[in-house]
């Protein structure tokens, strides 16, 4: 296993880049592991990594039905943030954020996360109210935030308009400097290669058609490579939860729908920071590349199908000339979709589940890519111990029969 | 300025309108008809950019949509437009255009030691390191940033308008060639609706300039005849400068038409205009797309695609260079051959393949163009333009090494490595392609939507195909939608033989092609062949997992030049087939789309529809500032003589409660409900008790979800036994109608209920204070306001100053008030007329803080500020209003434990303890005045105000188990330092005992 | 953008109309009498199948009647738009 360094990107070149390993291997499935991860996206491969680096459980398999990193982690708008409005939640992004922060050498793979700071804009006065509200909130759960004026944003974003003559003018924002983003597929292959070198094995192409169980505990998978042998089960399927956890015979609070995204052509650097808004509805940030990396609302109607409906971008194009007129005549390069898994007070499920043996992990709606690593660590935790962690004890599926959510629409309507 | 690779003759352009132009501040001339990259062809400008990540030198290697290297900076100020290819901008007068990559310039770059060191910039470098010391990390990012994009933002908004556009049709024609024009005519004349878009500025396609023959007569002419006959058939819109660039569901496309001629200059028109069709049948006939070959140095300036060399020849008369080589490992490339020898330029050669061109290979005898079959072009020499090309004979083992002993001096290298068609389209709509081993391609197989490809986008790469082919799908297309075909034939062209090309995707080298000069498959991202065979290595090995590592298919021209030689070279490195290997994900935009046209006319003023009350001017001219709610804007309040917010609400305050004030409250939303289920339906929806309110009776409501929170709250009017007036709050109007709807139509269709939103029908006017009552009666009321004649929460008919009205003796504020609703087009006077009756009272209009303050003072909560989705009827002591004896909406879910904690953030008011301090609404409450990290938080401040009637701030919070703890001190964290204490209170601050709207 | 078919107007673009979820979800006669789960699952637990669902959409900028849709989640093809059963 090579370890990434510059020296080692220079002693390669010499040797004309012949002499690079693997970043992860691609072994046959064993009959048995002691535990299988079902869904080899960000979560899944974090919770391996995790699974063996904090728990010494070495004998896990991601299970993927297509290839690693090709779901919601290589189709999201790669925004990362902690500041939720209830304590459950921004408790648990927070975890992940300080992941993140140490993540590119933890993993020995530079997943280019970029802390430039996320604004929330306000546009009403009740905007304002919720964002003092979240901003209060994070600030005693030690979490940066700051409530910023419309002229500090517009000193931080020049090419923003802040005229108060506009539909939605912007009246300030909460402020993250510790939020930004990073490079989503890096993610995958990061985790991945990493977990790799700890002995997990990374099955691509292989889909789990069935969940054996043996009375009310599970047993293994049926796979389109064979049945595989396991006494736990992670499920961590973005997109497809109700899917998998039908087979094994659950009902789940949660829909999915298409949510769409796309970037513009590469342009020279003109917004050092990530923009959201949720009266005008958009977001937005530049790649290291120069790409303006535009999300757009999620469309309504339930859809696996990674594509929504056209009016949904226009909705976000206008949104985004509404907040930065200087880009109408820049150019959308590409466009495209995910499936995201939403549950009733759009927080995610980190749980045990009746059946004993599985665990799910989905329900993360819009916001799942920067809880990748936090969330893998505390559903590793989860299934190592067999016992939540204190962070994701809240996230239960029991939640919506004792009626305890965690709603974060009220503050967080666009919760990327 | 001389054109010194203008042909004498030939071509499309007008020689009679030269066009001045400029690139990087040069000054050139061009003609009308010219594209940005025919006339800097022609002016011999050669370098015209820089590559993404190695900043090597780079020219025009095509002429359309694929063009990966001359990216463009057009016009300037408001009116620039980043990132166009040159290859398809028309070129005006007064054109200015930029290089996009290179610091300081062009032919000297600084980041082009990226070149020199491009083996350790190879793919995916950047994940392997930056990584120590970490605190560099935002250092290291700021040069990659640095080097990001190719042109620049405009920094001014755009001076330019768009439009959107609905269009039916039965059959759109997409692309305007030989198969497009085919289609279009064939399902036009059986009489179908048909639009035919294509992008270019005149149809004909690869037909431009050309010397084939249609139906006997010249290519020009056919499709002059085409066009002809298309415009005079009443149900066929034609569409040109026009990209179908989205094929969404339901077969919906997109298409963006330019509108202006001169992208860069602005006019202030409609600049572009989005179509948006639903077709019934679709005809793909886009073409298809040449591709390169991967040999060594590729990429250098001079070396193009001979489809293109074809295209400046015939269609601008541009010669691109004088000795050329041509490469090919297929037929057509010996077309360009020929134009080459006619424009008078030497021309060898050089086929991969044993056997050379079949019918052309004769006629490039008779004119005398010596072919080197079997044989390579190994390597290109020459920095900014090529100098020459090393030339092996070659064994056809593509795994072998060559020796390069042939030097061949040139100024042009005109590849070909075969053609894919345009799939582009056919995929996003869900089709499946496969893979054609004659043509070495992909090729459209079953579609998931109502539509068919045609001619080169179908692999029907002769002319005479194609044009058969267009003509049998434009039928088929016309006869799926219920037309007879017309009795045509499909337009003829002579047949000719060619020999099939045969694979060459990697072209062998002197050495390995891991260590020969970097051999180009994406040429904008300086994706080689090298970092593909790297990315497999590394275990990089699905098709997607290439792309995201080598950013192959990334550039603006999203992988039309060299994804398929990508996912072929990727096959040889995991010795698969090709279409094993398959492809990317095909994703709109098929060309790049402004965000501008996407968005339409959908912006500033129409960005979302304002709602204005019928009083709006009356309150504009008293310069009120707004307060935006939902979509209403409602005044805030109504400042005199200079008073700030502070000033003007106080007074405003003082006023109601010591004589009257009225407020426009217009924007509530009012739902009339009608049925002899009403008072059924009702009791399943609302809280209370509904079969206990008299007629005439009033009476505060509340809706629940199903999940037991409260959703929306308003008042209840009974006006008949099966008649009800319902009001909701100002932003929640649209989605309580909906939600009632839903429910009675969905739940409980046997309800004969009938719902109608009434918020702009009628208007309403609070009027509000002690003195309110005598207000009316000046103004004139045919009816008793007495308090035992009309007492409160009451409804009654009256005449006010000669108006039908509805009174309600309601209250929002606490004080005698009445709300006088009434048609809104009538508002206006009765509201001036109370202000003038009300002038002995020093009636006072007051805007939504004071409403505010008013209602907070008696602790009545608005939804939206005291609640969020998580708030109960307990949480806000609203017991009383829940019925026990019947079922509603949201009452099971009360009943669960979690509705029943104890600890619930219950609706309390707060005194700050010194009196003085409003707290900022939001502000998070804590059990100490210290803090420590992470701290348990009880709740929040949802309401705070400084009540000038009381003479002290006051704020309405939720407090977890606040019921409980009235008298209880806690604090206020007004910082992450600070912390105020505040005591809990009931939120009930002023008369509570309600003697005042009883009154 | 969908192209939906309301029973009563006929073929409209989807911004006409308005999702409302899966349909079939039958209110219970007597909530008191369910068990908390038995309520959860009447109020959250959704089918959400990959492949033909039966869904509500609202012609909301037309007829503003509610009807059903039969449609796949994964290839969003209209199988058929229907009436809901009047009692």
């Amino acid at each position: 296993m090579s370890k990434y360094s510059a020296f080692s990107l220079i002693r390669n070149a010499l040797s004309h880049n012949r002499n690079w390993s693997e970043a992860w291997r691609s072994p046959d499935p064993q009959r048995e592991y002691d535990v299988l991860i079902v869904g080899g996206g960000g979560h899944g491969l974090a919770t391996a990594y995790y699974l063996a680096k904090e728990h010494g459980i070495s004998r896990v398999a991601v299970l993927e039905k297509g290839w690693i990193g090709g779901g919601n982690t290589g189709r999201n708008t790669t925004i990362v943030r902690s500041n939720y409005l209830w304590t459950e939640a921004s408790l648990l992004y927070e975890k992940s954020l300080k992941l993140w922060e140490g993540l590119s050498q933890d993993l020995n793979y530079n997943v280019m996360f970029s802390q430039r700071g996320v604004y929330n804009l306000g546009h009403t006065l009740q905007d304002m109210r919720d964002i003092n509200r979240r901003v209060s909130a994070n600030r005693l759960n030690g979490i940066d935030a700051e409530v910023v004026t419309p002229e500090q944003i517009k000193k931080a974003i020049p090419c923003i308009n802040i005229s108060p003559n506009v539909r939605y003018p912007i009246l300030g924002a909460s402020l993250q400097r510790r939020a930004g983003v990073a490079r989503h597929d890096a993610v995958a292959w990061g985790f991945a290669r990493a977990a790799d070198r700890l002995g997990v094995d990374i099955i691509e192409q292989c889909e789990v058609t069935g969940i054996r169980r043996n009375g009310d505990h599970v047993t293994g998978v049926e796979t389109s490579r064979g049945s595989i042998d396991a006494r736990k089960i992670g499920v961590v399927v973005a997109g497809n939860a109700s899917v998998l956890a039908d087979m094994a015979g659950l009902r789940l609070p949660i829909e999915s729908h298409p949510l769409q995204a796309y970037v513009s052509e590469p342009l020279k650097p003109v917004l050092d920071t990530v923009v959201m808004s949720n009266a005008v509805h958009g977001y937005i940030s530049q790649s290291d590349k120069g790409e303006l990396v535009i999300g757009a609302g999620i469309d309504a109607y339930n859809g696996y199908g990674q594509r929504g409906s056209f009016t949904t971008i226009e909705h976000a194009m206008q949104a985004i000339i509404e907040l930065f007129p200087i880009f109408s005549r820049v150019r959308m390069l590409r466009m495209w979709g995910g499936t995201v898994d939403v549950c009733p007070d759009a927080c995610p499920i980190l749980s045990k589940t009746p059946v004993a043996g599985l665990y799910l992990n989905c329900g993360w709606g819009t916001g799942g890519f920067k809880a990748t690593p936090g969330s893998g660590w505390v559903f590793a935790h989860t299934i190592a111990r067999d016992e939540p962690h204190e962070l994701n004890a809240p996230f239960s599926l029991e939640r919506f029969t004792t009626g305890a959510l965690i709603d974060e629409h009220g503050a967080a309507a666009v919760a990327h | 300025m001389m054109q010194v690779n203008r042909l004498d003759s030939g071509g499309l352009i007008e020689r009679s309108q030269p066009l001045n132009f400029s690139f990087n501040g040069r000054p050139y001339v061009g003609y009308a008809g010219d594209t940005l990259a025919s006339a800097l062809l022609a002016n011999d400008v050669l370098l015209v950019g820089r590559s993404f990540k190695l900043h090597r030198p780079r020219g025009i290697v095509a002429a359309g949509a694929e063009e990966p290297n001359a990216i463009m900076q057009v016009g300037r100020g408001a009116a620039t437009l980043p990132n166009l290819r040159a290859t398809q901008v028309e070129l005006y007068e007064g054109l200015e255009a930029w290089s996009t990559k290179g610091w300081p310039g062009l032919r000297i770059d600084f980041a082009a030691l990226n070149d020199t060191f491009g083996r350790v910039f190879s793919a995916g470098f950047y994940y392997k390191t930056f990584l120590r010391p970490r605190l560099l990390w935002p250092a290291y990012e700021w040069f990659i940033r640095r080097s990001a994009g190719f042109g620049t933002a405009p920094t001014q908004p755009d001076p330019d308008r768009y439009e959107h556009v609905n269009a039916h049709c039965d059959v759109l024609v997409v692309g305007g060639g030989p198969s497009g024009l085919a289609a279009a005519l064939a399902a036009g004349r059986a009489g179908a609706r048909v639009i035919l878009a294509d992008e270019n500025p005149a149809y004909g396609g690869s037909l431009l300039g050309s010397r084939e023959r249609i139906d006997g007569q010249r290519a020009g002419n056919w499709i002059r005849a085409a066009v002809g006959e298309l415009s005079t058939l009443d149900d066929v819109t034609l569409l040109s400068r026009a990209t179908v660039f989205g094929y969404h569901d339901h077969n919906f496309l997109t298409i963006s038409e330019r509108c202006e001629r001169t992208p860069g200059i602005a006019t202030g028109n409609v600049r572009e205009r989005l179509w948006r069709v639903r077709a019934r049948e679709v005809v793909l006939a886009q073409g298809a797309f040449e591709r390169p070959l991967a040999f060594c140095n590729n990429d250098r300036p001079g070396v193009m695609l001979a489809s293109a060399v074809s295209t400046y020849l015939r269609q601008y008369a541009v010669s691109p260079g004088h000795r050329a080589v041509v490469f090919t490992n297929n037929d057509s490339a010996y077309q360009t051959a020929l134009d080459l020898k006619r424009a008078g330029c030497g021309v060898t050669i050089i086929d991969s393949r044993r056997r050379g061109a079949a019918d052309l290979r004769m006629r490039t005898d008779e004119d005398d163009i010596p072919v080197l079959t079997r044989h390579l072009v190994t390597d290109v020499t020459g920095r900014f333009g090529v100098t020459s090309v090393s030339v092996a004979q070659w064994s056809g083992d593509a795994s072998q090494t060559v020796t390069s002993n042939i030097h061949i001096d040139c100024d042009l290298v005109v590849m070909s490595g075969g053609w894919s068609p345009a799939v582009h389209l056919h995929s996003q709509a869900g089709g499946r392609n496969t893979w054609n081993t004659d043509l070495q391609c992909f090729v459209p197989a079953e579609t998931a939507q109502a539509n068919r490809s045609a001619g080169a986008a179908n692999g029907k790469l002769s002319l005479r195909d194609c044009l058969a082919d267009g003509h049998a799908a434009g039928s088929a297309a016309a006869e799926r939608c219920g037309f007879a075909p017309a009795a045509d034939q499909a337009p003829a062209a002579e047949n000719q033989h060619e020999n099939p090309p045969e694979p060459l995707w990697r072209v062998p080298a002197d050495e390995d092609p891991d260590r020969c000069p970097k051999q180009f498959v994406d040429f904008q991202n300086d994706t080689s062949v090298a970092d593909i065979r790297l990315a497999a290595r590394e275990g990089y090995r699905n098709v997607e997992h290439v792309k995201r590592y080598t950013a192959l298919g990334f550039g603006t021209d999203q992988g039309k030049l060299g994804n398929i030689n990508g996912m072929a070279v990727l096959a040889e490195c995991l010795e698969v087939p090709v279409e094993e290997v398959g492809t990317t994900t095909f994703r709109p935009a098929y060309t790049p789309v402004t965000f501008g046209v996407c968005a339409g006319d959908g912006v500033r003023d129409l960005f979302d529809p304002v709602r204005k009350t019928p009083l709006h001017e009356w309150h504009e001219a008293q310069n009120a500032p707004f307060e935006v709610v939902g979509q209403w804007h409602r005044p805030w309040y109504f400042p005199q003589d200079g008073e700030d917010l502070q000033g003007a609400v106080a007074r405003e305050c003082r006023a109601t409660r010591r004589s009257v004030g009225i407020m426009d409250a217009s924007t509530l939303g009012k739902i009339d409900v009608k049925g002899p289920d009403a008072v059924e339906f009702l009791e399943r929806m609302y809280t209370h008790n509904i079969a206990k309110m008299r007629v005439g009776r009033c009476a505060y409501g509340i809706l629940l979800g199903e999940d037991g929170m409260l959703l929306d709250d308003g008042v209840m009017a009974r006006l008949g036994e099966q008649h009800f007036y319902l009001t909701t709050t100002t932003g929640g109007a649209a989605r309580v109608l909906s939600w009632h709807e839903k429910w009675l139509q969905t739940e409980w269709p046997n309800l004969e209920v009938y719902l109608t939103s009434v918020t702009d029908h009628f208007s309403t006017i609070a009027v509000a204070g002690p003195n309110g009552r005598r207000l009316l009666q000046k103004v004139g009321c045919d009816i008793d306001l007495g308090a035992d004649a009309f007492p409160f929460m009451h409804v009654r008919d009256a005449v006010l100053g000669g108006l039908p009205v509805q009174l309600f003796r309601v209250s929002f504020s606490g004080e005698l008030a009445f709300e006088i609703s009434i048609d809104s087009c009538l508002a206006l006077g009765i509201w001036e007329a109370l202000i003038d009756a009300g002038k002995e009272f020093d009636v006072t209009p007051y805007g939504t803080e004071t409403m505010h303050v008013l209602r907070a003072e008696k602790g009545f909560v608005i939804v939206g500020q005291e609640t969020d989705g998580s708030v109960t009827p307990f949480d806000l002591r609203m017991n009383w209003l829940l019925g026990k004896d019947k079922d509603f909406i949201g009452k099971r879910s009360l009943e669960r434990p979690d509705c029943r904690r104890p600890d619930r953030k219950q609706l309390v008011g707060l005194l700050s303890e010194d009196n003085e301090t409003v707290l900022p609404e939001g502000t998070q409450l804590i059990e100490h005045a210290r803090i420590t990290k992470p701290m348990p938080m009880l709740g929040h401040v949802t309401s705070s105000y400084m009540s000038a009637c009381l003479g002290h701030p006051i704020a309405l919070a939720l407090v977890s188990g606040g019921h409980e703890r009235v008298g209880a001190t806690i604090f206020a964290s007004l910082s992450d330092r600070d912390a105020v204490p505040v005591r809990i209170v009931s939120p009930v601050f002023y008369d509570p005992n309600n003697e005042r709207q009883r009154d | 953008m969908l192209l939906i078919e309301c029973p009563w107007c006929g073929e409209r673009a989807e911004s006409e109309f308005v999702y409302g979820g899966e349909a079939g979800i039958v209110r219970p006669a007597d909530p008191a009498a369910l068990s908390d789960e038995e309520w959860a699952d009447y109020l959250f637990m959704r089918k959400n199948p990959r492949g033909a669902h039966r869904e509500l959409w609202n012609h909301a900028a037309g007829c503003r009647r509610w009807f059903g849709v039969e449609r796949d989640t994964v290839s969003y093809a209209i199988a058929r738009s229907f009436r809901l059963q009047h009692g």
